[in-house]
């Protein structure tokens, strides 16, 4: 970690970096910044554990016959799957960006509860070495989804132990919702009316319900198993006297809700950044704010989208048909409005604004593929083959993964102190979209030709697009190393960056220099404005 | 197999080029969507892009109501249409089939598929079907969760240990489909496929006549002369036990006064768990549980051997 904190001659001003150097003033901090950066740095290990089991994954696609055991294949897509899912994304931006941003956005000192956020961390070290621990073991086959009774009764690796990671760092997940959700409401600047939230407070805001709201579900089901896996108690085996399809009732009631707590993030970054390379005020404001809510209460209504051919009623599949729709219309009026936002704005082409194009082109081909899979007929043969695969990784490797690194390069000046490469950074951008795009695509007509997922073998005629999709995935990975490279480059190296490079909004902009001291302002901010008042307009402005 | 590369997988069942149909109404819709976001954002990005440095900020436009009700309420509107049509598609193959359809019994297990048709031949990862006539497959699993999928058909049905899952289909063009098991079910999962062969119905009438170690109904008359049903279900007047002679498909009124449908599902519990579910005026316990003495392809030949007692257009009881 040393290696990445900033050497120099000169001593910039005190600031939460160089406030204090030992280890213990990093492991014992609550300084709700330097728990960002250990988050940031141990989700980013957690990525590339996971990416290299999908590059894995992808050499052994790339023939018919594979490379690897079926064993080894089906325990490549299981742990990554557990460790991009319950390790990287859910944490993401909010465990980031979201730790950094929510109390200098609203003008705060800190989280409420600066000790529970260290804790949140720790929570989540300790699930993930447990996650850890049950690969170095031997790994798990169960695939992420834990499907009963195969999980309880007929797998023989480690599910126990992946099952009590997941479980521990659920906590994490609620402590750092609660952390935010109390924050929000109590440590509001003066003049920060509800209404002059930035939309990533909203966007965080809404994440952190659910999280809370939702989270318990999986800690429960996650115990359900570990009982049924460890006393035979008959819950989910129907051998035993319990019912398969209740368990994946109860695994969708949070994970479906967990997609949103790994999109809304995103969609909070994305209005922060075409907002500022737009100069201009979001178009909609209230809309896109209350969108996010409404996400996070529709989400937990549409888990059965999920059990359209499991044996549920034809009636209820109906129903979760129906509100699966209901739930593709926030998400839309989020992009219409930050299409609308750009017009007649004055719009530059930084890397940040670059990743936000990215992220709007992806995530309408991500959302819009979600409406055949909303739809019965549809979705009955395209669901678990690879169309569902390209789905969600639009939505999250192309929706959340771009407006992760959106974010990291935008609040990069203020989190370090430094800039980075421009040209690098646009360079590495473009790697990214291509790369993804090669990847991801063809999976979609893979899927519609009818190739299942988690597959360790498959018939010979998927070969041709399985090749261009391993081709893709090493073009991926390239992207994705490069940003390691020039940001941590720039964060030893870089230019210093001024407080406000962007001519951004935003009090962590405006009224805290880059890298912010630990209580981020010098004096209490007071608000008398809009967010994102780039005209400069004073007094009232009325909201469409 | 080998055929020009293709968007579409073959169109071998009558559900086949209505998905087809549905699907490239959605992939327009979305399409012309995808290009009309990816010209606004291209256009604005081309039109208003930042001429010089010190330009000043543009006048802020804060938004606009009727454009967020007509670009909420349109996009709903056709997702509407999407949802109508979906539904409609999918019930017609997950509803009850046409009455004359032919009962296929297949049975899930790690790493196979068993079926068994009720004339008694038994196929492993091959299933036999005779052209444009309604199949009905009745799908049991010995241990977990699979899927039987067959995408030339566009049709899918989780097989669901301890239950029975149904859907029905109509095959319209000859020749050999793949079947894959779309569920995760362990270590060989990517191997557990098979074929369907549909085939011109006097070549499966000839198929049918191939050697078999009796009919479905046979081999459930034997397991239920083997098991003892025999002696209480069909000749006792002593009032123990109720017959199964006109059961099958009819209404049963129980003891908490509920009335459920002897379908194939309550005559699975029923056997396997007799005070599941006891129909009124009869006491508990007298039955032995066979839950986990029965293996699922006995099970299936003995409910088509009770179901053989209730003849079509027999009295109703």
């Amino acid at each position: 970690m040393s290696a990445t904190l900033p050497f120099v001659s000169i001593e910039p001003p005190l600031n939460y970096l160089n406030a204090d150097y030992g280890w213990r003033s990093w492991l014992f901090t609550t300084d709700h910044k330097r728990i960002a950066l250990l988050y940031l740095f141990s989700i980013t290990a957690f990525f590339f554990v996971g990416g290299a089991f999908a590059v894995c994954m992808r050499l052994n696609l790339m023939t018919p016959e594979g490379i690897f055991s079926h064993d080894t294949y089906n325990k490549l897509f299981t742990m990554h799957g557990i460790i991009m899912v319950f390790f990287f994304l859910i944490p993401s931006i909010p465990a980031t960006l979201g730790n950094f941003l929510v109390p200098m956005m609203i003008g705060a000192r800190d989280l409420a509860f600066p000790r529970i956020n260290l804790l949140s961390w720790y929570l989540y070290i300790v699930g993930g070495a447990i996650a850890l621990t049950s690969v170095v073991k031997g790994g798990v086959d169960t695939g992420w989804t834990f499907y009963a009774p195969f999980s309880s009764t007929y797998s023989n690796t480690h599910v126990i132990l992946a099952a009590l990671g997941i479980f521990t760092a659920g906590f994490s997940s609620i402590l750092t919702g609660l952390n935010f959700i109390v924050t929000i409401h109590k440590m509001r600047a003066p003049g920060m009316t509800w209404s002059r939230l930035p939309l990533f407070i909203w966007g965080h805001y809404a994440t952190s319900l659910i999280q809370v709201l939702g989270t318990p579900v999986i800690a429960i089901t996650m115990v359900l198993l570990g009982m049924e896996r460890l006393l035979h108690a008959g819950i989910f085996d129907p051998s035993l006297g319990g019912d398969p399809v209740l368990f994946q009732h109860l695994f969708w009631f949070y994970s479906h809700p967990a997609v949103y707590i790994m999109i809304l993030p995103g969609m909070a970054v994305i209005s922060e950044i075409v907002s500022c390379f737009s100069r201009k005020a979001i178009f909609g404001y209230s809309f896109v704010a209350l969108s996010s809510i409404a996400i996070a209460v529709l989400g937990f209504l549409v888990w059965g989208h999920h059990l359209f051919v499991a044996g549920q009623s034809m009636y209820a599949s109906m129903a979760f048909s129906f509100l699966s729709f209901l739930v593709a219309v926030p998400s839309a009026i989020k992009v219409f409005n930050w299409t609308a936002t750009m017009y007649k704005g004055s719009i530059s082409f930084e890397t940040p604004m670059l990743y936000a194009f990215g992220f709007i082109g992806l995530f309408t081909i991500g959302g819009l593929t979600g409406l055949f899979l909303a739809t019965l007929a549809i979705d009955v043969h395209v669901t678990d083959t690879y169309f569902v695969i390209a789905h969600f990784h639009y939505v999250m490797v192309g929706g959340m993964v771009m407006a992760y690194l959106g974010g990291i390069h935008f609040w990069f000046p203020k989190i370090t102190g430094r800039m980075y490469a421009e040209g690098w950074a646009k360079f590495a951008g473009l790697i990214v979209f291509v790369g993804f795009n090669l990847t991801f695509f063809p999976q979609f007509i893979l899927g519609y030709q009818g190739m299942p997922r988690r597959y360790a073998h498959y018939p010979p005629e998927f070969q041709a697009l399985n090749v261009m999709s391993t081709a893709g995935a090493s073009i991926l990975a390239l992207g994705y190393l490069l940003p390691m490279i020039y940001l941590a480059y720039a964060w030893r190296y870089g230019p210093r960056a001024p407080q406000n490079p962007w001519n951004a909004k935003g009090l962590e902009w405006e009224q805290a220099p880059s890298p912010p001291p630990t209580f981020n302002f010098e004096r209490q901010p007071i608000v008398t404005e809009d967010a994102y008042n780039y005209s400069g307009e004073c007094g009232e402005a009325h909201h469409g | 197999m080998m055929q020009a590369f293709s968007l579409f997988p073959e169109r071998a069942s009558s559900t086949a080029g209505e998905v087809d149909a549905l699907y490239t109404f959605l992939v327009v819709v979305c399409t012309g969507m995808t290009i009309l976001i990816f010209c606004a954002v291209f256009f604005f990005a081309m039109r208003y892009r930042r001429k010089n440095e010190n330009d000043p900020a543009p006048k802020a436009i804060r938004g606009s109501l009727p454009l967020e009700i007509a670009w909420s309420v349109i996009p709903f509107l056709i997702m509407l249409g999407m949802f109508a049509w979906g539904t409609k598609v999918y019930f017609a193959n997950y509803a009850l089939p046409p009455a004359d359809a032919l009962d296929v019994y297949v049975t899930g297990k790690q790493w196979m598929w068993k079926i068994q048709h009720p004339t008694g031949q038994r196929e492993i990862n091959e299933l036999h079907v005779p052209l444009d006539r309604a199949v009905r497959l009745v799908l049991a699993s010995e241990d977990v969760v699979h899927s039987f999928y067959i995408p030339a058909f566009r049709l899918k049905h989780d097989v669901v240990p301890g239950s029975y899952q149904t859907y029905w289909f109509k095959a319209t063009k000859a020749g050999r489909y793949r079947i894959f098991c779309a569920e995760y079910c362990g270590t060989n999962h990517s191997d557990m496929g098979g074929w369907v062969t549909v085939m011109e119905p006097a070549e499966y009438a000839n198929w049918l006549t191939a050697g078999t170690g009796g009919s479905m109904r046979e081999q459930g008359a034997h397991v239920f002369q083997k098991y003892g049903c025999v002696t209480c279900h069909v000749t006792d007047q002593q009032g123990r036990c109720p017959s199964l002679v006109n059961v099958f498909g009819k209404p049963v009124v129980l003891e908490d006064g509920r009335t459920v449908t002897a379908d194939e599902a309550y005559l699975r519990e029923s056997i396997l768990n007799p005070n599941a579910k006891i129909v009124k005026g009869y006491s508990r316990d007298i039955m032995p549980v066979f839950a986990g003495q029965l293996s699922e392809d006995a099970l299936l030949q003995l409910i088509v051997y009770i179901k053989s007692l209730s003849p079509p257009g027999g009295p109703s009881r």
